[in-house]
């Protein structure tokens, strides 16, 4: 075990991976010298040469589909976007095509490819650079959507991602790559997808968050317990599609109570994906109605206290779960 | 600048006849130019100081900037500007005091109200239209303003800005392709700084200039030393010209230089040779500019001297009202999504 940042464990297990297997390789803009917007790839140019890291033009279409491309003749390239925003750019080579390649070739080729990028508001970044959007790719069958909250699942799900034979939509929160954490150094860590971690124990209410909100939702249930005396569960996602419900039905049937904590949307978002399937799973052991705390439905706007009003807090999960006593 | 009075002595006509631009015209250059750069130091201090979270500035293309909005109609033709053309922006009617707001976020900044990252510029009374951060956008944007001008029958310029990194996006070949198609008055006016972030034009590009592309799309390109105002102009009022009496779009590339890293975020010393950075440091276009109008006798000392003074208040003044200025109120986040009406 050694404490390393998210950024650093994304870097080691694109490292770990890229020395097992040959056929790995990164591309994306400003990956090699620069070592990436976030600095995930950083020294990753200078261990394995130009071939195998490298810098695109900015043209996201053809990064993602060229990753395509390269899938389908027998390699397992990662490809590096800037943020969830710029995935647009790329949108019908993700939705339109890897995402469907298999089934409209009648399971004749399939696209092994890690599409990264980076997501999240709270870092002033504006409404071209910050929103959360996982639920939205969640929504197409086809693709599997990662969404890390801790340093150790950063790695052992970005190492799992290039064990799959899929195209794993793999996304990183923003606030969460200067995030301290225990990481194995076991080469052969791995962490399945479709697994919900219960980051933290209760039995009052249920909350659920993945990526960015996974912390928010631990800062609001260690206020409910210390002034309310509301020992809240934690559960972290950790993958959107495939999901984990069953963790959280359990959960849920234990406490009786779920408040579902995003960044994304409210209307049309992944919460309300989960409340209906709570819904339909444990209905009789609801007490109230799930409730789902996301963010305004407003542009990601640029000054602090603008976009500080834009996103859920910690008082707005509180306030939810308050509501259901 | 139009306020200033000042007397002057009389100067070298030929001299003069030689830059195709008036004694005016020049100081304007010089003003804006200077503006831009003073404004944009001031603005990272501030971020140095934890007062503006984000700058993005266009130290080095001042001259391909200033040069290419002095030759449109300011109050006519439309500017679809990048977030590097502060000192466009300014030529086109924006304040100190409006940029300051802008790169502090404040309530009031006309371009955004906060809402954008600053350097989005923005300004339709003074037909600056809005950008998004994803780079080439505007370039599409500036097609359907010239389609539009065309269908009223107005006899306007679009000019639409990018970075030699954003011409590697469709968007760039696509909006390139139909105003070509349709002989619309669009100059792409590309500011090839040589790197976009980290990297430079080899790893963008497999053509030396961005102005070759132009071929493939049968329209006019120009390449001129985007570190020379003059030229600058001298380049692109022509082919504003032209696009206006309905010859077509154009394409002109301006070679400068990124004097600055990318932005306040970054650390250039990773990417950038400091010999490369200081050899292109003996270009600085407003140094340059300076020394040439004092060399050919356009100006004396002390009119240059006079316009840095007044810059140098402008700045100050600008940077101590924006800090003063309100910051927006939380409730403000929620309007506009839609048309109200
Ligand atoms: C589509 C898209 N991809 C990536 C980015 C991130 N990004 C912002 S500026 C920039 C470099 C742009 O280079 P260039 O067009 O040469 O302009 P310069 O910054 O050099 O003036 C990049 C990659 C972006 N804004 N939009
Ligand atoms: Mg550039």
């Amino acid at each position: 075990m050694a404490v390393l940042r998210m950024r650093d464990a994304l870097r080691e297990a694109l490292r770990e991976e890229m020395r097992r297997n040959p056929k790995i390789f990164l591309m994306g803009e400003d990956i090699g010298k620069y070592g990436g917007s976030y600095a995930v790839t950083a020294g990753l140019l200078e261990e394995f040469g130009e071939e195998r890291v490298r810098d695109t033009p900015i043209a996201e279409s053809v990064i993602v589909g060229a990753g395509i491309g390269a899938a389908m003749a027998g390699y397992h390239p990662m490809v590096e976007l800037m943020t969830i925003n710029f995935s647009f750019l790329a949108l019908d080579q993700i939705v339109n095509n890897a995402a469907k390649l298999l089934y409209m070739s009648n399971g004749q080729i399939n696209v092994p490819l890690v599409i990264r990028m980076a997501s999240g508001g709270g870092s002033q970044l504006g409404a071209t650079h910050s929103h959360s959007l996982e639920g939205l790719y969640a929504h197409f069958p086809g693709l599997k959507v990662v969404c890390p909250a801790f340093p150790a699942d950063a790695k052992g799900l970005l190492k799992r991602a290039f064990r799959d034979q899929n195209t794993v939509i793999f996304i990183e929160h923003t606030a969460n790559y200067g995030l301290r954490g225990e990481v194995p150094d076991d080469p052969d860590f791995l962490i399945e997808f479709g697994q919900a971690n219960i980051v933290r124990e209760g039995r009052d209410v249920t909350i659920v968050g993945y990526s960015g909100s996974v912390h928010q939702a631990l800062r609001a249930a260690e206020i409910l317990a210390e002034q309310e005396e509301v020992e809240a569960e934690v559960i972290d996602l950790r993958t959107l599609r495939p999901l984990d419900i069953a963790t959280v039905v359990e959960s849920v049937k234990k406490t009786n109570r779920c408040v579902v904590v995003e960044d994304d949307w409210k209307f049309g978002g992944f919460a309300g994906e989960i409340a209906a399937l709570v819904m339909e799973h444990a209905f009789d052991w609801l007490d109230a109605p799930v409730a789902r705390v996301c963010s305004k439905d407003v542009p990601m706007p640029y000054n602090r206290t603008l976009e500080y009003a834009a996103l859920p807090s910690e008082e707005d999960v509180v306030d939810a779960v308050l509501a259901m006593f | 600048m139009a306020t200033r009075e000042r007397t002057r002595k009389a100067r070298s006509r030929e001299q003069r006849h030689d830059y195709l631009l008036s004694e005016a015209q020049l100081e304007e250059m010089y003003y804006y130019m200077l503006l831009a750069r003073r404004l944009s130091e001031r603005m990272l201090i501030l971020n140095r100081q934890g007062r503006a979270p984000f700058v993005i500035a266009g130290a080095g293309q001042e001259a391909a900037q200033v040069g290419a909005a002095m030759a449109l109609e300011r109050g006519t033709d439309y500017l679809a500007p990048y977030y590097r053309d502060l000192a466009m922006n300014l030529v086109f009617g924006m304040t100190a005091r409006e940029a300051m707001l802008n790169v502090l976020g404040k309530r009031d900044d006309p371009n955004s109200y906060g809402r954008q990252m600053p350097a989005h510029w923005s300004s339709p009374a003074r037909r600056i239209v809005t950008q998004s951060s994803v780079v080439a956008t505007q370039l599409v944007h500036a097609v359907g303003i010239a389609l539009g001008a065309r269908l009223r029958g107005e006899q306007l310029v679009v000019m639409a800005c990018c970075g030699e990194g954003a011409t590697s996006r469709g968007d760039f070949h696509e909006a390139l392709n139909f105003a070509a198609i349709h002989r619309l008055p669009v100059i792409f006016f590309v500011e090839n700084n040589g790197y976009a972030i980290s990297e430079r034009t080899e790893k963008e590009m497999p053509v030396p200039h961005v102005a070759d592309r132009a071929r493939a799309y049968d329209m006019h390109a120009a390449i001129v030393d985007g570190m020379d105002c003059v030229a600058v102009y001298q380049t692109v009022k022509p082919a504003v010209d032209q696009a206006r009496r309905g010859g077509g779009p154009w394409l002109i590339e301006a070679k400068c230089y990124r004097l600055w890293a990318h932005s306040s975020e970054d650390d250039d010393t990773r990417y950038r040779p400091r010999k490369e950075l200081e050899e292109w440091a003996k270009k600085d276009p407003i140094t340059v500019f300076r020394e040439r109008v004092l060399a050919d006798g356009i100006f004396p000392r002390e009119d240059l001297e006079e316009i840095e003074a007044h810059v140098e208040e402008e700045v100050r003044d600008a940077v101590e009202w924006a800090l003063a200025q309100p910051d927006p109120a939380p409730e403000d986040a929620l309007t506009h999504v839609y048309k109200e009406y």
